[in-house]
Formats: structure tokens, C-alpha cells, sequence
């Protein structure tokens, strides 16, 4: 962001809290103030540990409006931002204020699941656009599925449901899961479990350790004394690198091969070190990913913002990708709710990670890559579930 | 559960349990000996950490990362001693937390800006790096080993230095009556300095040992800084036989809780409910001996 838009963006803050100040009168003005330009927010983290996701998601959103000139459908492009925290007690307040203060059209967000869950009940309510670019609560797509919420990113269901039928493949067939007690881990879990029994594999024991411990040595050694052929995971940040390295150093690596929801080792493999070679996930997407589209976006991404783009990169990029091409489709008019919401349903979005289009319930219909841990990177060897679709359950839409 | 899995399992709690000890040993002394709240105890475990990371890169060697490590925390510890915490020592301990929470948010901020919010990890210095194998599947890591060693000399030096020299006596005496001990023409100013500097340290030490088996991320301090205080206060406020005592006890409870699963009046009880193992033991502990395990009487 430049200087020039935060000061206008602490000008406007500054303009909200007087307005609040001198009483509801000045309100209805704020709506008068309203351009022909199209409000787009960001709802994401920018402080904390999510802040890197954040930065990520708005810049690769960005890059994709770049590309198509800056514009949104022929309309010039205002951008409003809020930073989440990834807390989910301001969640409310955080959607509030850019929803009904900055009167955003659209709403990008968030990372952290228990944030998107506020900020989607807000859009439900005032019924206004939402995209979301990361979080993977099954909900957003399930029970509370909206016709105005969308996302671009998975449902927690998805990266773990492929692992089963890969894992039979090798012939694995007695497995142990291992993960956190906390709701994304039982959603993978819950989803693994599905797919692995549906491939004919017996999951002998369920290990939980309590959110956020990572204390890991006493069920180590309960996956030593089990012998399964296989060990299945959903770990992520600190915690993946510490149950990578430790498995490793428990010697159980060279003798019970280590599966995992892909984010096992996305983003960490440099911490993770040698622990992590060998180790199987699977993903929606892999840096070294092998195709023109991927390698074109690396580089544009590499020359505007002088870094490596990652997963959460190309999941901002795709957010920019699907509301240009609604724009495009609704001929610029933002207010066409019906058409820009027709238009997403229907879209078919050519992304880094291949191509995908949108369910029934909103959510990403996409390839599931299988990757092996090689020297240091993420390497895809093959596509573990070809056009894989959240199963939506609770979502009547 | 085997014998042989017993015996393993059994090794992972007192391992467990001595590394608590360690994290909370700093704990133990500032809040045991000189009775002030530290509420930032976690984020010098996690400075500790990242210092472990950066300087083991710069100067490329493990042990003299920890050597410059160490002493960089005592020096930081005494300053902070000076700038905050000797305003404190009359004041009630409402005002202590406060003043050590929003040091946990001035070293997340500064963390945040001097070394970035990226997980890290700090290889295993090589003579330690290997493992035993115990079964054929089952290895233990050389280093997990060295690091109870280290914990059981620490702790052993700790209760000498306060049980059995003159400046341990000197502490004591400053814990139980500063006035009195202050006429006696101790300068008591610098004494706690000195504690409270070396509590630091050993929080920063022990989040650069732990690095290499750990590894190196933003919210590593506030996930210790609970433990840390249940060790303690379990143990009895004031006593290092009782942190370790504490330590071990929860090291143990901890890895079985996690493993076993057994009938209480026809209640399962699952190791998914093992993060509440400890605190239930906590509330019983309590409930017994108010004080703590080796506490002394409630004044």
C-alpha cells in the first residue's frame, strides 16, 4: 500500500470517528459520498501470526486487477481495508465496520476460519458480496451457505479426503491419524476417515494432541507400539514443523511413511530441514507446480513484490480472477447483483493451480495434487483426485 | 500397554517433565523467591528461542550461540530490572501483571519486527544429533537425552545456590523480610537485580535449548507461560524441590493421560481429554495442600 492510500485511509478513519462524535446525522452523508467506482475490502489479517497469509492474498488479488488494467468490468477499482487480527471476538465488529462504514461492495476475506464465521454472518445479513480466500471452515460452503458467499480457496474437508485412496494405492491399509483436538483437525479427520474406509483401509486409532500443545514423544511412541502401515496428519505452521522433525527423530520415518493434508509442509520445508524428505501430501497446489499458467504467474508475482508467491498468493489471485470476470460478464454494473452472482456460479476460473469452477454451494471444484517432499521442495508426482467437490452437507442452496 | 512400551512411555514423562522444570525454573525463582508476577516469563522463552535462531546462523555454532545468548538475556534482564520492575516491589500484584502483560506485547511487536512472523528451526548440533533406537521402529534422540542431563544439573545447582550459599541465604532472607535484611547492609536493590536478571536468563536459556527440538515460532512463549505457572504453583510458591517435584508430576500425568484409557465409576475416560489431565490434577493437588506440594504454610 502506498502512503498516499493509508493517509487517506487514516483521514477516513479519522472522518468515521467524528462523524460518530457529532451524532447520527452526519451518517446518511457517508452514503452520499459514494463514487461509481467499485468498493472493494479487505478483511484480513495484517498483524499477527496470519499477517504474511494477508499480505499474500491482497497481493497476488491485486496482481490479477493489474493484469486486467486495474479496472473491475471497465470500472475503476477503490480499495478499503480492516485488519482482522485473526480474532474471532472482533470478527462482528471487524465486518461491521467495513460492510456498513466503508460500504464496500465486495468483501475479501479472511484467513482464520472462526473470523470468516463472523464476517459471513454479516454478509448474510446485509446481504452484501463475499469472497473468501482462505479460510476452510466447512460451514462457509455447508450450513451456512449463502448465494452471496463465495470461495476460492477449499473446504477443510478436501485436502485430507484424497490421502485414503493414495495411501491404499501404496498399500497402506491399516492407518493411524494424528492431529490436533480442535475443529479444523477433526474436520480433516472426519474426511480422511471417509475417503480411507471408501478405499477399503481400516483406520486403527484416532491420536489427539490438545490445541496448540506440541508435546508429541508420548504418542510417538503409542504410533511405535501400533506398527500401522501408514500415519496419517493434519498439522500446520510451528506445530508441522515440530511433529515432522520430531517423527523423524524418533526414527518412525524410515519405517511408517508420513502422509499429510498438504499444509503439512507449505511454507515450512526450510525449517522442517531433511526431517521432512520423503513425506506424501496432497493439495490444491504446489509451488513447483508445472505448467505455463503457474510459471507465468510465479514470475509476475516474483517482478511485482519481489518474492516467492505461495499457495495463499495464488488464492488472492484467483479472488481477483473470479470477480473480474463476474464485472466483465455483468458489464461493469456491481448493483446487478443477480447477474455478478450468476456469473460466479458459472465461472471457470484458469488458475496457477489448473483449472477449476465453482459448486453448487460456492465452493472450489478443483484438482487435488499428490507431492512429495524432494530436496527441499514440494514435487508434484501426480494428480491424487481429479475434480474433487466439497460434498456440501447442510448447504440448501 | 507392554512392558517394554511402559518403560518407554515412562521415559517420555520424566523427560517431559525435566524439560518443564527447566522452562519453568525462571518462573520459580521470580515468582517463587521474589514473589513478582512475570507474566512475560513466555516471551523470554520465546526471545530465547529466536535468539537461538539467529545467532546460531550468525556465528554459526550452537554453543557459542547459547554462551552470548545467555548473557545478552542476563544483560536484558538487568536493565529491565531497572526500568520497570524495582517500582514494583511494593506494589500490589494487580500492578505486576500489568506492567509484565504489556511487555508480552512489546517483545511480540518487537519480534514481529526484528526477525519476522516465520517458523524457524535450529538444527541439533552435531555431536548430539543421532538417536537410540529402543525398538525396531522406536528411536530416541541423543539430544532429548542431553537435555534432561542438563536439566537435572540445573536443577541440582539451583537448590545449592539457594539452599546452601551465603548468597542463596541472602535471598531467602530478602524473600521473607526485605526491610530487615536491607538494615543488616545487604543492598538488597542489587540482589533482586541480580535474581530477577538470572530468572530471565534461565527462561531464555531454556527457550535456546528447547530450540532444536522445539521449533522457533511467534506463539511458543504464551503456550509454556500456563504450564509454567501450574509447575509452579503446584510445586509450592517458593520451593525448587517443589517445581521439580511439580514438573515431574505433570511430565508423567501428561504422557499417560495421553495414552491410557481407563474406567472411573463406569466413565470412560478417553486421552482425548488429556489436556485436562493436568489441571484436574492441579485442582486436586490444591485441594489437598493448599500450599502446594512443598509450599510453605500460608502466611
Amino acid at each position: 500500500m502506498t502512503q498516499a492510500v493509508q493517509n487517506a485511509q487514516s483521514r477516513r478513519d479519522f472522518l468515521a470517528g467524528v462523524g460518530a462524535l457529532a451524532g447520527i446525522s452526519l451518517l446518511p452523508l457517508a452514503g452520499c459520498a459514494r463514487s461509481d467506482k467499485v468498493r472493494v475490502g479487505f478483511m484480513l489479517p495484517y498483524t499477527g501470526t496470519y499477517a504474511q497469509l494477508g499480505v499474500a492474498i491482497e497481493n497476488g488479488f491485486r496482481l490479477a486487477l493489474a493484469e486486467q488494467g486495474g479496472t473491475l468490468g471497465g470500472r475503476e477499482v477503490e480499495y478499503f481495508k480492516v485488519d482482522d487480527e485473526s480474532n474471532p471476538a472482533k470478527a462482528t465488529d471487524n465486518a461491521n465496520k467495513i460492510i456498513t462504514r466503508d460500504k464496500v461492495d465486495v468483501v475479501v476475506g479472511t484467513v482464520h476460519s472462526g473470523v470468516a464465521m463472523g464476517m459471513i454472518k454479516v454478509a448474510r445479513e446485509t446481504g452484501t458480496l463475499a469472497l473468501i480466500p482462505n479460510a476452510g471452515v466447512n460451514a462457509a460452503t455447508g450450513d451456512l451457505c449463502a448465494p452471496n458467499v463465495f470461495r476460492t480457496s477449499f473446504s477443510n474437508w478436501q485436502p485430507t479426503h484424497p490421502l485414503g485412496k493414495v495411501m491404499i494405492d501404496n498399500g497402506h491399509r491399516k492407518a493411524v491419524f494424528i492431529t490436533w483436538k480442535y475443529s479444523a483437525g477433526e474436520q480433516a479427520l472426519q474426511s480422511f476417515a471417509e475417503g480411507y474406509k471408501a478405499a477399503g483401509g481400516t483406520v486403527i486409532k484416532e491420536l489427539f494432541v490438545p490445541f496448540p500443545n506440541v508435546e508429541f514423544q508420548a504418542l510417538l511412541t503409542e504410533i511405535a507400539a501400533l506398527k500401522p502401515d501408514a500415519v496419517a496428519c493434519f498439522f500446520a505452521g510451528g506445530g508441522a514443523v515440530k511433529f515432522v522433525k520430531d517423527y523423524a527423530a524418533a526414527g518412525l520415518k524410515n519405517n511408517i511413511p508420513l502422509y499429510g493434508s498438504g499444509f503439512l509442509t507449505e511454507g515450512v520445508l526450510d525449517a522442517q530441514g531433511d526431517s521432512a524428505e520423503g513425506v506424501i501430501t496432497t493439495l490444491h497446489y504446489a509451488d513447483s507446480l508445472d505448467n505455463p499458467r503457474n510459471k507465468a504467474f510465479r514470475a509476475a508475482y516474483r517482478e511485482a513484490y519481489g518474492m516467492e508467491a505461495d499457495v495463499y498468493a495464488v488464492q488472492g489471485y484467483d479472488t481477483g480472477l473470479l470477480l473480474a470476470q463476474a464485472l466483465e460478464k455483468a458489464g461493469g454494473d456491481i448493483s446487478n447483483r443477480d447477474a455478478i452472482i450468476a456469473a460466479m456460479e458459472g465461472a471457470v476460473i484458469d488458475s496457477p493451480r489448473g483449472r477449476w469452477t465453482m459448486s453448487k454451494a460456492h465452493n472450489p471444484i478443483q484438482d487435488f495434487y499428490l507431492r512429495r517432499v524432494e530436496n527441499g521442495d514440494n514435487k508434484v508426482i501426480g494428480v491424487a483426485w481429479k475434480g474433487l467437490e466439497d460434498p456440501a452437507r447442510g448447504c440448501n442452496m | 500397554m507392554d512392558p517394554h512400551i511402559f518403560l518407554i512411555q515412562l521415559l517420555n514423562g520424566v523427560q517431559y517433565g525435566l524439560l518443564l522444570f527447566l522452562v519453568a525454573s525462571g518462573l520459580t525463582l521470580i515468582f517463587g523467591i521474589m514473589g513478582v508476577i512475570n507474566l512475560a516469563h513466555g516471551s523470554f522463552y520465546m526471545l530465547g528461542a529466536y535468539l537461538a535462531w539467529s545467532l546460531t546462523a550468525q556465528l554459526g555454532n550452537f554453543w557459542l550461540a547459547l554462551l552470548s545468548g545467555f548473557v545478552l538475556s542476563v544483560v536484558l534482564g538487568m536493565l529491565l530490572e531497572w526500568l520497570f520492575i524495582r517500582h514494583l516491589y511494593r506494589r500490589d500484584h494487580l500492578q505486576q501483571v500489568l506492567l509484565t502483560y504489556g511487555l508480552i506485547l512489546i517483545f511480540s511487536e518487537l519480534r514481529s519486527i526484528v526477525w519476522g512472523d516465520d517458523v524457524h528451526s535450529v538444527a541439533v548440533p552435531a555431536l548430539l544429533a543421532g538417536s537410540i533406537p529402543l525398538t525396531e521402529t522406536l528411536a530416541y534422540p541423543v539430544y532429548r537425552i542431553w537435555l534432561s542431563i542438563i536439566c537435572v544439573v540445573l536443577a541440582a545447582g539451583m537448590y545449592y545456590l539457594i539452599q546452601h550459599t551465603r548468597l542463596g541465604m541472602m535471598i531467602r532472607a530478602g524473600a521473607s523480610n526485605r526491610e530487615m535484611t536491607q538494615s543488616l547492609g545487604i543492598d538488597i536493590g542489587l540482589l533482586y537485580r541480580l535474581v530477577f536478571a538470572f530468572g530471565i536468563a534461565l527462561a531464555a536459556f531454556a527457550g535456546m535449548l528447547a530450540a532444536p527440538v522445539s521449533s522457533v515460532y511467534p506463539g511458543m512463549g504464551n503456550q509454556v507461560l500456563i504450564i509454567c505457572f501450574v509447575v509452579v504453583v503446584i510445586g509450592g510458591i517458593g520451593s525448587v524441590k517443589g517445581a521439580m517435584a511439580a514438573a515431574l508430576l505433570i511430565g508423567l500425568v501428561d504422557t499417560f493421560g495421553k495414552v491410557v484409557e481407563f474406567e472411573i465409576g463406569g466413565f470412560r475416560v478417553l486421552p482425548e481429554l488429556a489436556g485436562m489431565s493436568v489441571f484436574v490434577m492441579m485442582a486436586i493437588v490444591l485441594l489437598w495442600r493448599p500450599e502446594g506440594l512443598f509450599g510453605a504454610r500460608l502466611r
